[in-house]
């Protein structure tokens, strides 16, 4: 048994999974319409590979990982796109985003699935088909999987998060108690491709049908699942590697540069799906909670209307909202028209009896309660007073970023202060500057090479002048040496009435083929 | 006689204490951005000449010459005339209308089938952000694109437009929480 | 709630400072007994007078009255500053007191949690530096003086300044222990002779030593509810304690002991609620301790070598100043940013 490095702060707050954890996983019926995201990971999104109209057997590449933090999204079962367009999609802020809608025709049409030979593979290879089948982190955080799996020379631990601390959450229970012998044995694909020292599972000990299910599917191999307590946040990545290990990661910094990585226990079965199987990442286990009749487990595919799941677990009539992810760092759903994504672990409805209306903010009183429960160590009434104050420099300084939002700070805060609230606004804020100040570098250095390259042409031309001038025996004239993009300059110089008037020709058909086409447009509607 | 002593040491510790602030005025002197960099660096570098002066750079050396008042940036908005005033120590004045208004930030975009070639608009852009050769079709490249909107006068056909960027979940932002505390009234 | 955390634990402000004034009620009660109702009527003044100011000022602010009125923080500031003043004070002292506490210390910087200088001992500096004579005039605990006054004498006092027929106020107060030891020295008598007089008792006042036993009690519920960090009390009392015994081993025949000191004034009450006020002290770990051990150290140098009755007061609005400075050198290192670790 090993010890455990207990981590500063953290809070009970009640658990509310006996609701939930009690039945089997259930598969929900297909829906009508599938609205799968193509952004359903940290990074960039991909990029639609399939039209409307076009025929997708299930499984197939429906959009395609770009750039470097990326993974590719698959077609959900098999059917006809609709269209690829803005949708709504499951994000605080309620608005759209390139989805690919589907409609699926029932038959679950398969592409031909092929076993990954991934033990004589070479590294990159594995890493490449992992991306292409879209495998992401699906503890929350959904992060590109290749990339946590990358540059890995040896680790020293590789942490296996089963911890589920959030309130409500029992989606990675039930896939522990019912699925544990693919979790072993997509732990061993990992390990062997971090080469690992070894592993840790580390499990809340609210879950001991889990606990058994993992040491028995891992019993054999030399893997230790670990009983940590339970204390929310103790399934943060940072928070959990920090008790299994020892280690803290700080913003910023790679986990597999120190030695240690943390994969969700999601995560590890969906991978052993992809590399075993040849399945991409189609589905999800979600748990379906709060205000609702059956409240249980269910896998749904990727692009489920969430409305569809919400029917399916029959919701109460005093219904007020949705909640997508957990209670603690979950948002409202703006709409349930949203199709469920790879982050999606829990709907919860809301009513008043289960979340009462927040009291009033009252002013902080510098209790320091708040700096008591934060798992990051920081002194969040500092930074709650930057932010307040728009001080972001001086919030950077004090490690905002550090802040992983865990809310336990808000939780316990005697004057009902939404702290993370200013520390989401603070963060966007300085992104949003970030952004435009690299923008503005990046148009400064422009002007500036733009303004290097007239002068540059004016001295040319001005020496070719003075050299045509002088009585010396003339020189051969000079090709003139210009780029493809400076070339129209010259024969656009304002005084060639010749050119002046060919502009003015074109004008003129622009100006006619304009209105003609303004015509038909009109014609256009009116038939 | 005392009066010549106290006169002396008074003078001996002003000495001292003179040279003492001079070696650590060379010793620790921190390079500093001249004034015109740290303007420059707040302006937006949009290029625009909304200003009146022919870029950001021309119009941050003349506010350092106190030709130019602050409030002559429509891009930088409100925001950048806070940031100037604090630089600068000045009072923060509403800008100035003369100017043009703040607006959200858009990009040009040109209409490929009106394009004629003519490469006025790439003459134009200060960031050289307008791709085309002569009697070819042109475009712009929207990331490099500053939304000054210099393109739009010259273009003898009016096929450029101005398309605003709209809001998407990347850049999104959380807005500034609102307490719940009201003022009664 | 539109935004996460959408669960919050139920303890909201008002119980914390309703645990507060819950956590003062022992020694109360103990002072009460050993002095008279004297100190209660000194509660009921300060606590309407801070409830009315509250108001005012609230209403001026334009801020809402419920919420802040309710939330007790006023009146843990009013009760604070009754038990500083003299029990047997006269009426407008304690008002005064309170009015500047409430309107200049706390709403002129802001209000609730915006207050640089601890509220109570601004209204207590106050009070000390414009009536020292009265601030030092304390009544002596039952049974210890030439005469005694009757509940109703005691009230009749305290708002008209009038004693029963043929009783001077000479007769029933006294001067603190802290005082009597001051003058005592002054006057060139062994620290042993003194400390024998009827007004001493076992460790600190006769009578006022129970008194201190009660904030002990109050304070050790009030970290036990985990609403005191250990800190505070811990190096204010433990800093005091250290300074008393160097001077004491240095010199007994001039300096109390540790035991005298922290049992006599207001040590102990400001070791668990005024060097505590969380809205003026540091937060970090290191801070809260520095801090406290300075305001300890502070205040047994003012009470031996200054010239007021007691020091806590003026030690802790001292400290108040470098809290900000404190909390800027002592900011705790954050996870995964530690020095000396391998991270």
């Amino acid at each position: 048994m090993s010890r455990l490095h207990a981590f500063h702060g953290g809070i009970h707050p009640p658990e509310h999974k006996a609701e939930s954890n009690g039945a089997r996983i259930v598969q929900v019926p297909l829906p009508p319409q599938l609205v799968v995201a193509l952004n359903q990971h940290i990074g960039h999104g991909a990029k639609p590979v399939v039209a409307a109209g076009d025929r997708v057997a299930k499984g197939q590449m429906i959009g395609r990982a770009e750039g470097r933090v990326s993974a590719a999204v698959h077609a959900p079962t098999s059917g006809r796109v609709l269209a690829v367009e803005p949708r709504v999609v499951a994000h605080p802020s309620g608005l759209a985003e390139l989805c690919v809608v589907i409609e699926p025709d029932g038959e679950e049409r398969w592409i031909e699935r092929q076993r990954f030979d991934w033990r004589n593979a070479d590294g990159p290879a594995v890493l490449d088909h992992l991306r292409d089948l879209g495998v992401v982190g699906l503890g929350g955080a959904v992060f590109p999987s290749h990339l946590k799996l990358a540059g890995a020379r040896t680790l020293d631990t590789l942490v296996i998060n089963g911890a589920e601390c959030e309130p409500y959450i029992t989606c990675d229970d039930r896939l522990m108690r019912e699925r544990a012998d693919e979790i072993g044995a997509g732990i061993a694909i990992v390990r062997q491709l971090m080469n690992a020292r070894q592993v840790k599972v580390g499990i809340e000990d609210n879950k001991p049908e889990a606990i058994e299910a993992m040491r028995l599917a891992c019993g054999g191999q030399d893997i230790e699942v670990v009983v940590v307590p339970t204390l929310y946040p103790s399934g943060g990545a940072k928070q959990l590697t920090r008790l299994l290990t020892g280690r803290e990661v700080p913003a910023g910094v790679r986990a597999t540069d120190l030695g240690v990585q943390c994969f969700n226990v999601g995560t590890v079965q969906a991978l052993y799906r992809a590399l075993e199987h040849g399945e991409p990442l189609l589905s999800r286990i979600v748990t379906l909670t709060g205000a609702v009749a059956r409240p249980g487990n269910v896998e749904a595919l990727l692009g489920t209307p969430l409305s569809h799941l919400m029917a399916f677990a029959g919701v109460a009539a005093d219904v007020t909202g949705h909640v997508y992810g957990g209670p603690m760092m979950g948002f409202v759903l703006p709409s349930l028209e949203a199709g469920l994504t790879k982050s999606g672990n829990c709907i919860i409805a809301r009513n008043a009896e289960l979340f009462p209306p927040a009291p009033p903010e009252m002013p902080c009183i510098r209790c320091g309660t708040c700096a008591e429960a934060c798992p990051a160590e920081l002194q969040p009434m500092d930074l709650y007073w930057f932010a307040r104050a728009r001080q972001f420099g001086r919030a950077q300084e004090r490690h905002l970023f550090d802040c992983i939002e865990c809310g336990a700070c808000a939780y316990v805060c005697p004057s009902n202060i939404r702290l993370v609230d200013y520390f989401r606004y603070a963060k966007s804020e300085i992104w949003a500057a970030e952004k435009s100040r690299d923008a503005a570098t990046l148009a400064r250095r422009r002007h500036e090479a733009r303004q290097a390259r007239q002068e540059r042409d004016k001295r040319e031309r001005a020496e070719r002048l003075a050299a045509r001038t002088t009585p010396r025996p003339a020189p051969p004239p000079l090709p003139e040496q210009v780029t493809p993009q400076e070339a129209p300059a010259a024969p656009a110089a304002p005084t060639d009435d010749d050119k002046q008037a060919r502009i003015a020709a074109a004008m003129a058909r622009a100006a006619a083929r304009r209105a003609g086409q303004a015509g038909k447009g009109e014609g256009g509607d009116g038939a | 006689m005392s009066v010549l002593l106290a006169l002396c040491v008074m003078a001996g510790l002003a000495l001292l204490l003179g040279a003492v602030l001079g070696f650590a005025a060379i010793r620790f002197r921190v390079e500093d951005d001249p004034l015109v960099d740290k303007i420059d660096a707040i302006l937006p570098q949009t290029q625009c000449a909304q200003c009146g002066y022919p870029g950001c750079r021309p119009y941050a050396t003349a506010i350092t010459n106190d030709e130019a008042d602050i409030n002559q940036c429509p891009p930088g908005g409100e925001d950048g005339i806070r940031q100037l005033a604090d630089l600068l120590g000045r009072e923060f004045k509403p800008l100035n209308a003369a100017n043009g208004v703040e607006k959200p930030k858009r990009v040009a975009v040109i209409d490929e089938q009106l394009c004629i070639g003519c490469t006025l608009c790439i003459q134009a852009c200060p960031v050289d952000a307008i791709v085309g050769a002569a009697k070819h079709m042109h475009t712009v490249i929207a990331s490099e694109c500053t939304g000054c909107e210099l393109c739009i006068a010259p273009c003898p056909v009016d096929c450029i437009d101005m398309a605003p960027l709209g809001d998407t979940p990347a850049s999104w932002k959380w807005r500034y929480p609102v307490a719940m505390l009201k003022v009664v009234s | 709630m539109r935004t996460s955390p959408f669960l919050v634990q139920p303890t909201p402000l008002q119980i914390v400072m309703l645990k507060v004034a819950g956590a003062l009620l022992p020694g109360i009660a103990l002072y009460a007994w050993t002095f008279g109702i004297g100190v209660l009527v000194q509660i009921a003044l300060a606590s309407v007078t801070a409830l009315a100011v509250e108001a005012g000022c609230l209403k001026l602010r334009g801020r809402p009255l419920q919420p802040f009125l309710s939330d007790g923080s006023a009146l843990v500031t009013a009760w604070l500053l009754a038990l500083a003043v003299p029990p047997l004070a006269p009426w407008w002292m304690v008002v005064l007191a309170t009015a500047v506490a409430i309107g200049l210390a706390k709403h002129l910087y802001g209000g609730l949690g915006q207050n640089t200088f601890n509220p109570a001992m601004v209204g207590f500096a106050v009070l000390i530096v414009s009536f020292p004579a009265q601030m030092s005039r304390w009544a002596a605990p039952l049974g210890l003086g030439m005469a005694e006054l009757g509940g109703l004498a005691q009230l009749g006092w305290i708002f008209t300044g009038q004693l029963p027929a043929g009783l001077a106020f000479d007769a029933i107060a006294s001067a603190t222990p802290l005082d009597t030891v001051r003058t005592a020295l002054g006057q060139g008598q062994p620290l042993a002779q003194i400390l024998a007089a009827p007004i001493f008792g076992d460790v600190g006042g006769t009578g006022s030593e129970w008194i201190v036993l009660g904030w002990l009690v109050g304070g050790v519920f009030l970290w036990q509810q985990k609403l005191i960090p250990w800190q505070l009390p811990v190096g204010y009392l433990g800093a005091l304690a250290l300074t008393a015994s160097a001077f004491h081993l240095a010199d007994p025949a001039h300096y109390a002991g540790p035991g005298f000191h922290l049992a006599t004034g207001a040590a102990m009450l400001g070791a668990f609620f005024i060097v505590t006020d969380p809205v003026t002290a540091p937060t970090t770990p290191w801070g809260r301790l520095l801090y406290a051990a300075l305001a300890g150290v502070l205040t047994y140098l003012i009470r031996v070598f200054g010239s007021y009755p007691d020091g806590v007061a003026f030690a802790v609005l001292i400290m108040n100043i470098a809290t900000p400075l404190i909390d800027q050198l002592t900011q705790p290192a954050v996870f995964g940013r530690k020095r000396g670790k391998a991270a």
